[in-house]
Parts: C-alpha cells; sequence; structure tokens
C-alpha cells in the first residue's frame, strides 16, 4: 500500500526525502560496483519484471485476489543494491504514471518499500543462507522467512514515520498492530511465491541468483587440479 | 509505450513541456499539503483550480473520478477515524464521533484527493516518454532516468510474455484458482524472470556493439522556453494566493 499525499505532515515527508536521496545514492554506487556499465539496461529489465509480476493478480480466495510485491524476490536474484534501485524506479512510476502514492510522500514510499524493506529482507537472507541447509528446502525456507519479515519491516517504517508527524490522533500501538497483522499475512503470501520462484531460477540458472554467489564452485579449477 | 492513463487529447495543456508540468504539479501538491486543515475556504479554491485545468485539458469528469479510486483504502482510513478518535466527541445521527479525528478524516480526504487528480492530470496529458525526458531536463540523475527508460520501453513486451504464459498454461488445462495452487503461478514467474534477464544480457550486448560507453545520446528536443514556465507557474501561485489569502482572511 502507498502512502498518500497529507497522511504524514510536511517537515517530515521532507526528511525522509533527503533520507530516500542519500540512500539511493548509495545504492547506485555501489550497484555500479556489481554490474558497472550493465547497470542501466540490467536494472531496468528487472524492473520491468517487478512490474510485469505486480500486474499478474492471483485469486487467494473466490473474489480475492493479490498480487506480487516482488521486493524480496528482486533482492534475492539481483542483490540489495540493484534490488533497491529497481523497486524504487518502479515506486517513482506508479506515482507520475499511474497516480499511486503521493507525490509528496515519494521520500517516505521509497524510504519504506526499496530502502528499509531491500536491507531488512537481505541481511535476513544473508544471515539464514549460512545457517539453513544447502539445498532446494533451505533455499526456499530462506525466501519465505525474509519476504515476511521484509515486508513487515516495511511496513513498520510507516508507523516511525506516522509517530513522527501523523496528521491524525491515532494510538501508535493500534496502529502498529494493524499494520504488523496486514502485512503478515500479505508477507505469507509473498513469501511462498518468492520461495518457489526462487528455488525454480536456482535449479536453471543459479549463477543468475545473487543470493548465491558465494556459494558458487570453482569447477574448471577443480577439473584441471583433477 | 503509451501508459494507460495517457489521454491523447489536443489541447494546450497535453502542449507544454513535461518538465513545467511536473514542477507545477510538485508545487500545487506541496501547497496543499502545508495548507492547514481547518481552511475549509482554501480546499475548495484548489477544488476549483484543479476543474479548471481539467476543462483546458478536455479531461471529462467522470474519467477523473473513475481512476481517483486507487485512493479508496486511504478513504477507507479515513471513515475509521472519526470513530476511534480520542478528546472531544459530538452527537450526529445518534452517533458519537470525534471531533479531532473528523477533522483528521477531512484532512486525509481532502489532501488525498486533491494530490490524486492533480498527478491524474499530470499522467493524462503526458506520455511516457515525455515524463522521462522532463525528468532528465530536471537534472534527475541519468542513472535513475535510464533505468525507467528501459523498464518502460520493455514492460510491454513482459507483460505480453507474461500473459502468453498463462495462456499456455490455461490452454494445458491447468488453472490455479486457489493459494494452494500457487506453484505453477511462481514457476510461471521465475521463467518470467529468466526470460527477462537473458533479454536483458542481449540488449546490452545489441547496444555494445552499437558503441555503447555508458550514457544515452542526448535526446533532441529543445527545453521549455520562458513563456511556458510562466503559463505552468499560474497553477501554484494561484493556489498559494488562496492559502494566503485563507490564512490572512
Amino acid at each position: 500500500m502507498h502512502i498518500a499525499n497529507g497522511i504524514v505532515d510536511g517537515p517530515v515527508s521532507a526528511i525522509f526525502i533527503v533520507v530516500a536521496v542519500v540512500g539511493l545514492a548509495f545504492c547506485v554506487w555501489r550497484a555500479k560496483l556489481d554490474l558497472d556499465d550493465r547497470l542501466a539496461p540490467m536494472a531496468g529489465l528487472v524492473a520491468a519484471f517487478i512490474f510485469a509480476v505486480q500486474m499478474l493478480n492471483f485469486q487467494v480466495l473466490p473474489g480475492v485476489s493479490g498480487h506480487l510485491l516482488g521486493g524480496t524476490l528482486a533482492v534475492m536474484l539481483v542483490g540489495p543494491y540493484v534490488g533497491a534501485l529497481c523497486v524504487a524506479t518502479v515506486l517513482i512510476v506508479q506515482c507520475l504514471l499511474f497516480a499511486d502514492g503521493g507525490l509528496t510522500a515519494l521520500g517516505l514510499n521509497i524510504t519504506n518499500m526499496a530502502l528499509i524493506g531491500a536491507a531488512a529482507a537481505y541481511l535476513l537472507v544473508a544471515g539464514l543462507l549460512r545457517v539453513l541447509p544447502k539445498n532446494p528446502a533451505g533455499l526456499g525456507a530462506t525466501a519465505l522467512i525474509a519476504s515476511v519479515a521484509g515486508v513487515v519491516i516495511a511496513s513498520m517504517g510507516f508507523v516511525v514515520e506516522y509517530a513522527l508527524g501523523g496528521t491524525t490522533e491515532l494510538s501508535i500501538g493500534a496502529i502498529a498492530a494493524t499494520m504488523a497483522g496486514v502485512h503478515t499475512l500479505i508477507g505469507i503470501g509473498e513469501g511462498l511465491i518468492a520461495a518457489i520462484t526462487v528455488v525454480t531460477v536456482a535449479r536453471v540458472r543459479p549463477d543468475l541468483v545473487y543470493a548465491l554467489r558465494h556459494f558458487r564452485k570453482p569447477v574448471l579449477a577443480k577439473a584441471v587440479l583433477a | 509505450m503509451n501508459n494507460s492513463l495517457h489521454l491523447n487529447r489536443e489541447s494546450p495543456i497535453h502542449r507544454l513541456s513535461p518538465e513545467v508540468k511536473i514542477v507545477a504539479v510538485l508545487l500545487f501538491t506541496i501547497v496543499v499539503v502545508v495548507t492547514p486543515r481547518e481552511e475549509f475556504a482554501a480546499f475548495a479554491g484548489y477544488a476549483v483550480l484543479i476543474a479548471i485545468v481539467a476543462a483546458l485539458a478536455r479531461v471529462p469528469a467522470g474519467w477523473l473520478l473513475k481512476r481517483a479510486t486507487i485512493e479508496l483504502p486511504f478513504v477507507l482510513l479515513a471513515v475509521v477515524l472519526p470513530f476511534a478518535g480520542h478528546g472531544e466527541r459530538v452527537e450526529w445521527l445518534g452517533m458519537s464521533l470525534s471531533v479531532e479525528g473528523l477533522y483528521g478524516a477531512w484532512n486525509i480526504f481532502a489532501k488525498g484527493t486533491l494530490g490524486v487528480l492533480a498527478s491524474l492530470l499530470l499522467a493524462a496529458t503526458t506520455t511516457t516518454r515525455d515524463l522521462i525526458v522532463g525528468l532528465d531536463r530536471l537534472r534527475c540523475p541519468d542513472v535513475i532516468t535510464q533505468i525507467m527508460t528501459f523498464m518502460v520501453r520493455y514492460l510491454d513486451v513482459l507483460a505480453d510474455d507474461a500473459r502468453r504464459m498463462r495462456i499456455a498454461r490455461l490452454a494445458r488445462g491447468y488453472d490455479p484458482r486457489f493459494l494452494w495452487q500457487v506453484k505453477a503461478f511462481a514457476v510461471g514467474i521465475g521463467a518470467l524472470f529468466l526470460r527477462s534477464y537473458e533479454r536483458g544480457e542481449r540488449v546490452y550486448l545489441a547496444m555494445l556493439s552499437r558503441g555503447y560507453a555508458g550514457r544515452m545520446p542526448v535526446t533532441v528536443g529543445a527545453p521549455a522556453p520562458a513563456a511556458e514556465w510562466v503559463l505552468s507557474a499560474a497553477l501554484p501561485v494561484a493556489s498559494a494566493g488562496i492559502a494566503v489569502t485563507a490564512l490572512l482572511a
């Protein structure tokens, strides 16, 4: 859910625009280390992929359909920096072309979904992959847990912003509980899809899963030694 | 590609350069958001301004209202506020409503709706390509505009890919309808990612072989003349005027 204009007051929105710009600048710098001049075409295609995936509705129950947000999926497949850039691009396009999310709330939305979401998901992915067994089930469990946690933590970003500059007086506890509840449900659906998707890609092209890059075995070197 | 919200009309607003429209909408939205919520007359004035721009751009009211439903989740939040709010309460139709909550609901509803309407007018009068050109002329970092260019360029291609895969699945008699049938859907997403990423690699190699060195060539077309900036400044200046008058009155 994208924050609209007027939910959070002006000064706090302005502060988070600065946070978003600084965060994205850092992501651009790190993403260029990952992809150098391939950055624009690759990140653009991944952003289009996230957007296309968001357009596919999936029936959860008769009459109720949901769609994927794609943040954790992008982070696992292309890494935290390129992933955050792609999600931020999707948010800017949705704001300007589809009027989804307020123009003055763009900084808030980018901070929550692109920066906090990607950072939380990637830290969890990096940690869990060390602990869990290195097989498809372990990879799937990692994607599931990171998705649920990533979505809920991103929604807590909104709670913090609301506590700082909310324009209405609702108890923060109630908002935090509602947001956590709704987003846990969203996160579980998101996590199931992300888990199966990542496992599918890992079976066919494990070299394309960024999260697995530390587990590559130097096949060639071994063959030469043997 | 054209976005689904673009209305291809011939109007003075459509002819304006994209960068002046982006700046005008941004400034207008900022004025709306910083206006104190008690200034009801000011919000009425903003609504009149939006109506004037919509009439100039020949965007029908029904079209705007139908697409403004995108902010419904936040309107629902606004409906809850008068019941859940604290403090002084008033009786209305036998219901006890919080005064603070009513103000809060009005605040979200008025500012949210005006913001969505302004954004919709921008999207209706500007093509996707022009929007990116506008952002580029406003000195938006070229990494972002380039990623956006690729994203917008390939969005239709990937959406068509996804649609073809879905039809192929349906044609073979599989139609995942419930959450416990999610596997086929997710495997399809995995295949879509592989296609997107491999297409990205092909596109990159094709660009390299045509001399790409990390930056797209500068697009033709002149930046907006001063007259357009003056013309488009009418919207933010008028809204700021309304805000100042309402505050002084």
